[in-house]
């Protein structure tokens, strides 16, 4: 390929369908690149100062507000950190209600990504919008899907961003019986959509792009799918305890971004699904094994792009695994009397200690950390945040340098779009990591 | 309230400043409905799910977020002065929201807390809600916003008419809504003090109401008092201590102190 001459100069400014603001600037000259980046530009909101001096039992509340898209996989997070600072062990119900919220989440993060933020690209229109004429069953199929899984949320926590009902200690309205079967009807009465959905994912074309890097993701010794607990695990075969969360992602901060950017073993590495896919496939629910066959995911991966197809195959596992809950919940009941009472604790339910707690999560787009540290009063003195999308940004960095040079030959418009689908394909949530996203070009 | 009434299809937009975007996205929960909305109007630009950009003037635009920066200030000026209509929308839009709670700290020791030396790099202000920066002429509170209200703002917009924010304690919901009292469960709630409208969505599910949309211009001084002293609540606070009931308060609304700009 000749690019010995070439000159470019592309600014994204703020990248369209993610989550918050972001910039893509490339600039080459006489054919050597000499910028490809992507900036995040969002307004730092930091949350991890505003926690200090409030009470360990509203940091759920607070910081589920750093993401309106994953705002249950950081309550969540949320919770398994003070709850680890407390020294509270959740019931085995509880426990298991948390991993329903969470399948809850991917799903409704997952068919909101792939349909409606991912496939546009793929199907050649700036967005959704265009497709409600050329495609109207399939955006309807999607947007009832969409608000079905927000209604599951509704009933099992109050709603789906910013839950309510879910907090230290456990859940404040556990569902009724006829929840249960409000639950598992609007879920059921979904399977035939969700298999159309996944036929029409099978169609949907990505580019041809290779670049191995570090995987990272939860791992376990079980057979389940580690999704809401587990170590730190990587493709370079490290492994931590959740507490040595910072051994796995070494924060460093650059000017270029409002965000903070890790690496492990290599330059970067990778979170989000098809990380999950390439350290836990065989973990998944026969069914979602099977669509992955369907969908030609196999592990390992090396596409980014195909993280999209990977959020396919999970969307799959979190319907099945989901409905099982719910199903042993009938048949086995709910105990009520462990609907709590906690608010910010007037009541002493939870007995204070000082304490250093971590969550490890996986949300959506990958593994999610929150870290408080209490007094024996229980108010947070330190707290620390990092967020897939943070977690990403370098790997995106080192894809781009990668990929510019393959594409380098192609029109400017088409290289943006490519660079901005890239971007796409990673789910960034860039109010998560305080928000991202913008394409510059230099000529 | 607005001059204009607007044309049919209206040019719609959504801008989003510092915040989580999840009232963006409480529009995509409203599932069919969302075509039904798009049929009477156009949406030009919603950067969230939309790569479309729209270079003339908006009939209505929704601004989601809080003002956090300079840049973020300009930005919300030029939105202003093309657009006819202007909805803060969501609490930090309304508010400042939880992004106000970091007005409670000196910026510059904040910054450095979570950016530690490199802290020069990012610009940050104290929050401002969005009618401190440029003129609002209809408010849609809470967080996330509440979709029934949301429906019901913008049927008000595209009839040209004026929308009362409910001014009466949420606990005028929750009482309808047959709730046990918070109160009688032993904890201190910010309902008797928080606008309603939200049709008591956090006591419904047996939490505390957060006072996520603002606090009503005229509190019941007696039966607040009443409150106090029926349920111990300066006792409660005792124990609590007192920094930690303002801090409730203060967690969505303390941005409403920064000087209103737009009306020096």
């Amino acid at each position: 390929m000749n690019i010995k001459n070439k000159d470019l100069d592309i600014k994204v400014e703020y990248v369209t369908r993610v989550e918050g603001h972001g910039n893509i600037v490339v600039n080459v000259k006489n054919g050597n690149i000499e910028k490809c980046e992507f900036h995040v530009v969002e307004t730092p909101r930091l949350f991890e100062g505003m926690l200090r001096g409030r009470s360990i039992f509203e940091a759920q509340h607070i910081t589920s507000r750093i993401c309106g898209i994953c705002s249950c996989g950081h309550s969540l997070a949320s919770i398994q950190a003070a709850e680890d600072a407390l020294g509270f062990k959740p019931s085995e119900q509880t426990t298991k209600l948390r991993k329903l919220l969470l399948d809850y989440e991917f799903l409704d993060s997952h068919i909101l990504h792939i349909y409606l933020l991912a496939a546009p690209d793929a199907l050649g229109v700036p967005s959704f919008v265009p497709l409600i004429k050329t495609n109207a069953s399939l955006v309807k199929k999607v947007l009832r899907a969409k608000k079905c899984f927000n209604d599951v949320c509704d009933i099992l926590v109050g709603r789906h961003i910013h839950p309510i009902s879910a907090i230290v200690g456990g859940f404040t309205k556990l569902p009724r019986p006829k929840d249960l079967d409000n639950m598992i009807d609007i879920l059921e009465g979904l399977r035939e959509d969700i298999n159309d959905l996944i036929s029409v994912a099978s169609k949907l074309k990505f580019p041809e792009f290779y670049r191995e890097t570090e995987y990272v993701a939860l791992v376990n010794d079980t057979d389940e799918y580690p999704l809401l607990e587990g170590d730190i695990g990587s493709s370079d075969g490290k492994r931590f305890n959740k507490k040595d969360y910072k051994l796995a992602t070494n924060e460093f901060i650059d000017p270029r971004s409002s965000a903070k950017f890790t690496k492990l073993s290599r330059e970067s590495y990778m979170v989000g699904a098809l990380s999950r896919f390439n350290l836990n496939h065989k973990k998944l629910h026969s069914k979602a094994k099977k669509v992955a066959k369907d969908l030609k995911l196999e592990a390992p991966c090396y596409n980014p792009f195909m993280n999209t197809i990977a959020q396919a195959v999970e969307l799959v596992h979190c319907y099945e695994h989901a409905l099982e809950l719910l199903k042993d919940f009938k048949k086995n009941g709910i105990d009520y009397s462990e609907e709590i009472v906690v608010g910010i604790n007037e009541k002493g339910a939870i007995p204070t200690r000082a304490g250093n707690g971590v969550g490890a999560v996986e949300v959506p787009r990958g593994i999610l950390f929150h870290n408080y540290e209490i007094d024996d009063k229980g108010i947070i003195q330190h707290a620390n945040c990092i967020i897939p999308t943070n977690q990403n940004i370098n790997n995106i960095e080192y894809d781009f340098m990668k990929f510019l040079p393959e594409i380098i030959n192609e029109p400017k418009e088409s290289i943006k779009l490519k660079l901005e689908m890239l971007v796409r394909a990673y789910d960034p949530c860039i109010s998560c990591s305080t928000h991202y996203l913008n394409v510059e070009f230099v000529e | 309230m607005p001059k204009n009434k607007i044309k049919e299809k209206p040019k719609v937009a959504f801008f989003d400043f510092a915040c989580c975007e999840g009232c963006q996205l409480q529009i995509s929960n409203l599932g069919e409905t969302l075509l039904d909305l798009l049929g009477v109007v156009d949406v030009v630009e919603f950067r969230e799910v939309m790569s479309e950009k729209w270079d003339k003037d908006y009939d209505v635009v929704f601004i989601e977020g809080s003002i956090g920066d300079h840049h973020a200030e300009e930005r919300l000026k030029k939105i202003r002065s093309r657009a006819k209509i202007l909805v803060a929308y969501g609490s930090c839009a309304t508010l400042g929201g939880v992004n106000g709670m970091k007005n409670s700290f000196d910026i510059e020791e904040i910054r450095r807390y979570v950016y530690g030396d490199k802290a020069n790099y990012f610009d940050v202000k104290p929050t401002k809600a969005v009618d401190q920066v440029v003129k609002v002429d209809y408010y849609i509170h809470g967080c996330p916003v509440y979709l029934p209200e949301v429906v019901e703002v913008i049927k008000c917009i595209l009839r040209g008419v004026p929308y009362s924010v409910p001014d009466k304690p949420v606990c005028a919901e929750c009482k309808l809504n047959e709730n046990i009292c918070l109160y009688d469960k032993g904890v201190v709630c910010l309902g008797p003090w928080t606008r309603a409208g939200c049709n008591s969505w956090c006591p419904n599910n047996g939490n505390i109401c957060y006072g996520c949309r603002g606090l009503v211009s005229n509190p019941a001084k007696n039966q607040a008092n009443d409150i106090i002293k029926r349920y111990n609540v300066n006792e409660k606070i005792k124990e609590l201590g007192k920094d930690l009931m303002n801090k409730k308060f203060e967690m969505y609304n303390k941005a409403k102190e920064v000087l209103d700009e737009h009306k020096k």
